[in-house]
């Protein structure tokens, strides 16, 4: 990555460069990793009686490669790319850059050895332990500057609404990354939260749930607010629109926490005040949803021969999918019989397959051309072929999913007469079994999708650019 | 104050806000900004076009 071939010498794009292909690699490893512990959950036998090998370590590193170092490094590019293209002006700082990427690579491969050792702090989406959160928590206010410092060097007097939600994004998990750190030490490998019982849990949810609202969505639309405009080539629908949704958008988000502790120890009152919260958040996720989409109004035909826009677009139909689902599971009445299912898996995995990581993999191929200095990806084909081995993959997951968490719903709440339990806890695994199969399957799709992906990056960043393009753009379907 | 009535004065402080955001930018005094707003991601395209000319050499 030498910066010979850099074409805009007033961007930075080797940090970009960097976080982009870093993006794929560990897609596969967090993917290929999630395919593991799903094969696990159908052939037991696979942790091999070693304690790091089981499905309690490995599922937390999963979650940990999907959403930080998969989604981190694709938020990384893509906010770091887009805040110097629509500000007009290289980053704000390249040693802070090179901080940043070398930071979060470090508290990656710090994961990767401490989850499967059993060190966690055992809160969901936070479970690494304190000197690495502290390290987190550096990478990021570097990461906080040098985005906010870009702005104020800016060479246009408006700030494009992508940037504001990758903004609000990184402010906000600053916040609840360092309050939900909070933490009594007892040795370098653990420590003790310094909230107590239904607080401790509801601080976590308060964490976990805007992870999912800001880590997830608001820095995935600012993806979205620049790269479908761009890939369709017209602005975005409304950008009326997409002001109130942002407004909209972050001062909703932060209550929505409590549906996570339905039916808990948390009070009665904050349980039904997070779902009223969760179920008015309906409204701003399909305004931004429609304003996604209805940026295609009068380019559609566009679909037909651009791969790249159909990752965008099937995303944000994955986005207004779950976006509606989830709303609905957090009514109380629903969320009896849905929490601690696998149609709760089934809906993270709708959002975060559907819509954050095909989002993300159509924003990356848009880049990597452009980073690389070539005119097109390697071949639009093998885009395409990826776009359906990720749809395929995607939608036998979540159908698989919603089956079988309802199977378990139902025979868990099911009763006799005399009041007692109609199936025992071991009857409902046998009744899921077969769905975790065909979950499995669907993950096995969406890492060969992955890998393709791979290939097709390579052979892009290896072409010589005059060479290449392997077939002409419009015959590609 | 107690805790129930500040949080109503602040629910009814976002709320108002919020309205007024919903005013501003439906208002026709914004809509000349939006529009040069819209247009920042093709702003750099000549750059893009320097890209592709430089392929075609």
């Amino acid at each position: 990555m030498s910066e010979a071939i850099q074409v805009h010498p007033e961007y930075n794009y080797k940090v970009i460069r960097q976080f982009a292909v870093m993006t794929v690699v560990w897609g596969i490893i967090g993917m290929a990793m999630g395919v593991f512990i799903a094969a696990q959950l159908y052939w037991p036998a696979l942790n091999f009686d070693t304690p790091w090998l089981t499905f309690s370590r490995l599922r937390p590193l999963h979650t940990n490669a999907v959403i930080f170092a998969f989604g981190g490094c694709a938020l990384f590019a893509t906010s770091l790319y887009v805040v110097q293209r629509t500000s007009n002006v290289r980053l704000f700082s390249d040693k802070l850059a090179t901080f940043t990427f070398w930071g979060w690579q470090a508290v990656i491969v710090l994961a990767v050895i401490t989850l499967p050792m059993g060190l966690t702090s055992s809160k969901e989406y936070a479970e690494l332990e304190w000197p690495i959160d502290i390290l987190l928590a550096l990478v990021w206010v570097s990461y906080i500057i040098n985005f906010f410092g870009t702005m104020v060097i800016r060479k246009v007097s408006h700030i494009y609404v992508a940037n504001w939600f990758f903004g609000a994004f990184m402010i906000t998990v600053a916040v609840l990354h360092i309050a939900n750190s909070m933490v009594i030490p007892v040795s370098l490998t653990k420590s003790y939260s310094i909230y107590a019982g239904a607080v401790d849990a509801m601080i976590q949810w308060w964490y976990g749930h805007n992870a999912v609202g800001f880590f997830l969505t608001a820095g995935f639309l600012g993806m979205m607010y620049y790269f479908v405009p761009k890939q369709a080539g017209r602005p975005v629908y409304s950008y009326r629109l997409s002001v109130v949704h942002f407004w909209a958008l972050i001062s909703l988000y932060i209550w929505a926490g409590p549906h996570h502790l339905h039916y808990t120890a948390l009070p009665d009152w904050t349980q039904s005040l997070g779902m009223a919260m969760s179920i008015i958040l309906f409204v701003p996720s399909w305004g931004g949803m429609i304003n996604g989409i209805m940026t295609l109004s009068g380019a559609w035909h566009k679909l037909r021969t651009d791969p790249i826009l159909r990752f965008l677009v099937v995303s944000l139909s994955f986005y207004g999918m779950s976006t509606f689902e989830g709303p609905m599971m957090a009514i109380k009445t629903v969320n009896a019989l849905s929490h601690y299912t696998d149609w709760t898996v089934g809906h993270v995995h709708s959002g975060a397959l559907g819509w954050v990581a095909m989002v993300s993999i159509g924003s990356i191929y848009h880049l990597i051309p452009v980073l690389f200095d070539k005119p097109r990806m390697y071949s639009i084909k093998l885009i395409n072929v990826h776009f359906w081995f990720a749809t395929v993959g995607v939608v036998l997951y979540i159908v698989a999913m919603w089956m079988s968490g309802v199977l378990q719903g139902l025979m868990w709440r099911a009763i006799n007469d005399d009041g007692t339990l109609t199936y025992s806890f071991v009857e409902s695994l046998e009744a899921s079994k077969p769905f975790y199969f065909v979950r499995f399957l669907g993950g096995v799709l969406v890492v060969i999708g992955m890998l393709i992906m791979a290939y097709n990056v390579y052979r892009t960043i290896k072409s010589d650019s005059k060479e290449q393009a392997v077939e002409p753009e419009a015959q590609a379907v | 104050m107690d805790y129930a009535t500040s949080g109503s004065i602040y629910t009814v402080l976002v709320f108002v806000c919020f309205i007024g955001i919903v005013w501003w930018a439906y208002s026709k005094k914004s809509k000349a900004g939006f529009d040069e707003a819209e247009k920042l991601i093709f702003d750099d395209e000549p750059q893009q076009n320097n890209r592709e000319s430089k392929v075609d050499e």
